[in-house]
């Protein structure tokens, strides 16, 4: 067996409190946000240094067993599901934050860093890192970069590789590369943008240089109310066509709204079928004029209520209740599956009339939170996983909804990565040619296919999908998925 | 010269010819000395919904075109691609990983490119990424297509997403007494939640800072930082129509007597040290340091500065590019590649067809 064989060798390298194979032990491991998937390792070891990551993945490369790095397991996509008989290298005890330089506004992590973190550590100095997905307060900065990790501001400063300024990674063979460096400028092929949002495939990221940006001046905080769902999408459009860069642009129907309001009570209009959230960012004086322009074009959209965040803590609650719409969703149905499609943003509408249809068609119940700005749906399928053929069903739909997203020349995901989830639908959004690449790609750079294993790309057989309820965090509403 | 008229033109010439590299509008003469191929007939947009802020063009398509078209709708590449005037082309900007100025704001080429179509060195056509906004499904070929210099592959088509064009713009000059206090002023700048265009230091104690939006509130804005400006003692001079300054800079008209030009990427704290080294190389050399202290450009003729840039670059660690010049290698001072990028190199392009500089990374016999 080359896990015994690794074992012994792992033996050496950490103490009996950091390498776990009693399965009592190894349980929490099995799944990550994506709750359907679940994968038994045959160990876990939880390395505090990175010459012990690197030391771990370069005995897997020589005993030939498959490893996956875990962050903090937040995964919506079962990307950090563990490969079966593989071992999982945990990351969350390589926590420091290395260098923070607040002048030229950079900082190195470890990648067990948790992502809300930085922004706290640097928050003294005026700065913040960009960054912001929901499950901030819990993922971590390795996680973030494996999955290019998107949030609601990253309309106008982009996903985590538009962060990222360099990396030292481990291959999965055990060599060590540095890529990129301080500067926000680079020569040479941009192997850090190729590097995130690759799955753990390409190895495990050790130390990552992050970008920080002054923190806007001001925010200000708009909340329209719509009759219709395809009302606030229109207005989402007009803001697009004005030539107004807002910071946010998010929308949520009428069950989201309700699921909302249930759990935190963010005080949403109660008869509205749609609420759009914009937010304006940037230098007081330059806002104040956007406001102008923007209050207006809400007005002209046919908004049925307006509200403007008065202050800090109101901008907040509108935030609250967007940022908790899918925990909330637990309310109204015992299991749900996320789902992460992307399509052109003029064509929302008609997106989310498709998908209402299916909706009906499957007697599926859908709510919907969207990154409106970017087209990046997130429709939240409702089921009962105590229900025979439940989950199937609900996973049905959800490939429909992909489908329905390739079809309008969009995406597969727009920020939660392809995982196990939808490595079937890979081959639907790219052609052959392209996919045989991707193959070629991961070939080159690790032959054996130690790294992450079976996901994102359609090889390998698939944990079977099982019902198991909602992420152990978000049951006790730590976090909530967005 | 081959010159391909369409893509599966390109992948013929691609699957016949043992050795591709490719030009654009040759704009950056170091980076097309060795070309074999012209990409100048694959030009065009292939797509453009204004409404959808996104276009697909093919990678010869030169960048004023696209400017021009875009500014027709009010919108623009945030990042300025440079020499536009000189004929620089979608797909050239891409593999120098070139940016202008106002990459400072919002990013620079990588951060708005969204897909790419490529013909690998077996000639098959590869899509990677998309035309959408947002989409993290599979590897990001786009990304490494950026300052690639081809070595992966001939791009043959592009897809970018755009932003509205700022309504208004204007120009500070602010001139200190001396280097040290221009970068300080730079990092001032630098932290302050000012939302800068552009941040450039003409040495040795010029800054040059652009800002854009809404007409109405530029004026207060400008009040502003010129305020805290003449508080670190700045001479300053005010720009409204400041379209042909930076047209210039992007135009690097303040390089042109030059042969040679070169890109070092570094951070602001290296200006004052990279300064004083290029003091005691042997001839005049020209700069410029861009986006907010990140990025030196230098600029001279005589052949004696060669051996100054190169020991300094040796001693500083920094890898550098040559955009201008006669040079057997554009890739100088310590070399970019490493493990990851020879293993992607490997994969797309198994007989090294695209390989840099090929005649001198050979080694004899091989
Ligand atoms: C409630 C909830 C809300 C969410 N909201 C958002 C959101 O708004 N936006 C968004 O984009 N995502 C969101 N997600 C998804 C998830 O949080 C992100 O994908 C996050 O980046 C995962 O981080 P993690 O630390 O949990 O990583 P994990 O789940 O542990 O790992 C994710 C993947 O990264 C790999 N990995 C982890 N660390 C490293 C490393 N150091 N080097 C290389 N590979 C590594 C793993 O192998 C795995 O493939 C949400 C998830 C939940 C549960």
């Amino acid at each position: 067996m080359p896990f015994n064989e690794l074992l012994s060798d792992l033996a050496a390298l950490y103490p009996s409190d950091r390498l776990l194979t009693a399965a009592a032990q190894i349980m929490p491991y099995e799944s990550d946000g994506l709750t359907a998937f679940r994968g038994r390792p045959s160990g876990v070891v939880l390395p505090v240094t990175a010459d012990e990551v690197v030391e771990t993945v370069r005995l897997c490369h020589r005993h030939d067993v498959p490893f996956m790095a875990r962050g903090s397991g937040t995964s919506l996509s079962g990307g950090s599901v563990p490969v079966p008989d593989g071992l999982v290298i945990g990351l969350n005890r390589l926590n420091r934050i290395l260098r923070y330089d607040p002048l030229h506004r950079v900082a190195v992590v470890e990648p067990g860093v948790i992502n809300l973190r930085v922004s706290e550590h640097v928050a003294a100095d005026g700065l913040y890192y960009a960054p912001d997905p929901s499950s901030g307060p819990v993922c971590t900065i390795g996680g973030n970069v494996a999955f290019n990790s998107g949030g609601v501001h990253c309309l106008k400063y982009g996903m985590t590789a538009n962060h990222v300024l360099g990396l030292k990674c481990v291959l999965p063979d055990g060599e060590v590369v540095t890529l990129g460096g301080e500067s926000l400028e680079t020569v040479g092929p941009d192997l850090i943008g190729m590097f995130a949002g690759s799955e753990g495939l390409f190895g495990i990221a050790l130390e990552i240089t992050l970008r920080l940006l002054p923190r806007p001046e001001v925010y200000r905080t708009f909340l329209a109310a719509y009759d219709t769902l395809s009302a606030a999408g229109d207005a989402v459009s007009m803001v697009v066509a004005s030539g107004l860069l807002p910071g946010a642009m998010e929308i949520m129907d009428r069950l989201a709204i309700d699921a909302a309001e249930a759990a935190v009570n963010a005080g949403y209009p109660a008869d509205a079928q749609a609420v759009f959230l914009v937010e304006l960012e940037g230098p007081r004086e330059e806002v104040a004029a956007e406001e102008v322009r923007l209050m207006k074009l809400l007005d002209d959209s046919g908004a049925t209520e307006i509200r403007v965040a008065k202050d800090d803590a109101e901008r907040l609650t509108f935030w609250k209740g967007r940022k908790s719409a899918f925990s909330a969703v637990g309310r109204l149905s015992p299991d749900f599956i996320v789902q992460d499609g992307v399509v052109p943003r003029s064509r929302l509408g008609e997106a989310l009339g498709e998908i209402e249809r299916l909706s009906q068609e499957f007697g599926i119940r859908v709510a919907n939170v969207f990154h409106a700005g970017d087209g990046n749906l997130h429709p939240l399928i409702m089921y009962d996983g105590r229900v025979a053929g439940a989950l199937e069903n609900a996973e049905r739909l959800a490939g429909e909804i992909l489908r329905l997203c390739i079809r309008m020349g969009g995406s597969i995901t727009g920020e939660h990565g392809v995982g196990l989830e939808k490595r079937a639908y890979l081959g639907e959004m790219y052609e052959a040619a392209d996919t045989r690449t991707m193959f070629a790609i991961r070939d080159a750079i690790d032959p054996k296919s130690l790294a992450n294993r079976g996901k994102m790309l359609p090889d390998a057989e698939a944990p079977a999908l099982a019902s198991h309820g909602a992420h152990p965090l978000e049951q006790q509403g730590v976090i909530s998925r967005m | 010269m081959e010159s391909p008229q369409d893509i599966p033109a390109v992948q013929e010439l691609v699957r016949a010819q043992s050795r591709i590299r490719v030009r654009g509008g040759g704009s950056k003469s170091a980076l097309a000395a060795e070309a074999n191929v012209s990409l100048a007939g694959l030009s065009g947009m292939v797509q453009y919904d204004a409404s959808e802020f996104t276009f697909t063009a093919l990678a010869g398509t030169p960048v004023r075109e696209v400017a021009e078209q875009l500014a027709r709708h009010g919108q623009y590449l945030p990042f300025e691609p440079p020499l536009a005037d000189d004929g620089a082309t979608l797909g050239g900007t891409v593999a120098a990983g070139l940016s202008g100025s106002a990459r400072y704001r919002y990013g620079g080429v990588r951060d708005f490119l969204l897909g790419v179509r490529l013909v690998d060195g077996r000639g098959e056509l590869v899509r990677g990424g998309g035309n959408v906004v947002k989409n993290v499904a599979g590897f990001d070929l786009p990304k490494l297509m950026v300052g690639s210099l081809g070595r992966f592959g001939v791009v043959v088509e592009l897809s970018f997403k755009v932003f509205p064009a700022p309504e208004r713009t204007s120009t500070i000059l602010a001139e200190f007494g001396h280097l040290d206090t221009a970068m300080a002023a730079v990092d001032r700048m630098a932290t302050s939640p000012f939302d800068l265009m552009c941040l450039d230091v003409e040495p040795p104690n010029r800054l040059w800072i652009r800002i854009g939006g809404i007409g109405d509130a530029l004026h207060a804005r400008l009040a502003r930082l010129t305020s805290l400006l003449e508080m670190s003692d700045a001479r300053i001079g005010m720009f409204a129509d400041d379209a042909e300054i930076w047209q210039d800079v992007s135009q690097f008209r303040w390089a042109r007597e030059n042969a040679n030009l070169v890109k070092i990427p570094l951070v602001p704290s290296e200006v004052p040290r990279l300064e004083a080294r290029i003091a005691r190389w042997n001839g005049e050399v020209t700069r410029r340091y861009g986006v907010g202290g990140t990025v030196a450009y230098l600029a001279w003729s005589e052949p004696t500065v060669r051996e100054g840039l190169e020991s300094t670059l040796a001693a500083a660690h920094r890898s550098s590019l040559a955009l201008w010049g006669d040079w057997p290698d554009p890739r100088l001072g310590p070399s970019t590649d490493n493990a990851m990028s020879d293993r992607l190199a490997a994969a797309l392009d198994p007989q090294g067809k695209f390989a840099i500089a090929a005649a001198v990374a050979a080694p004899p016999g091989s």
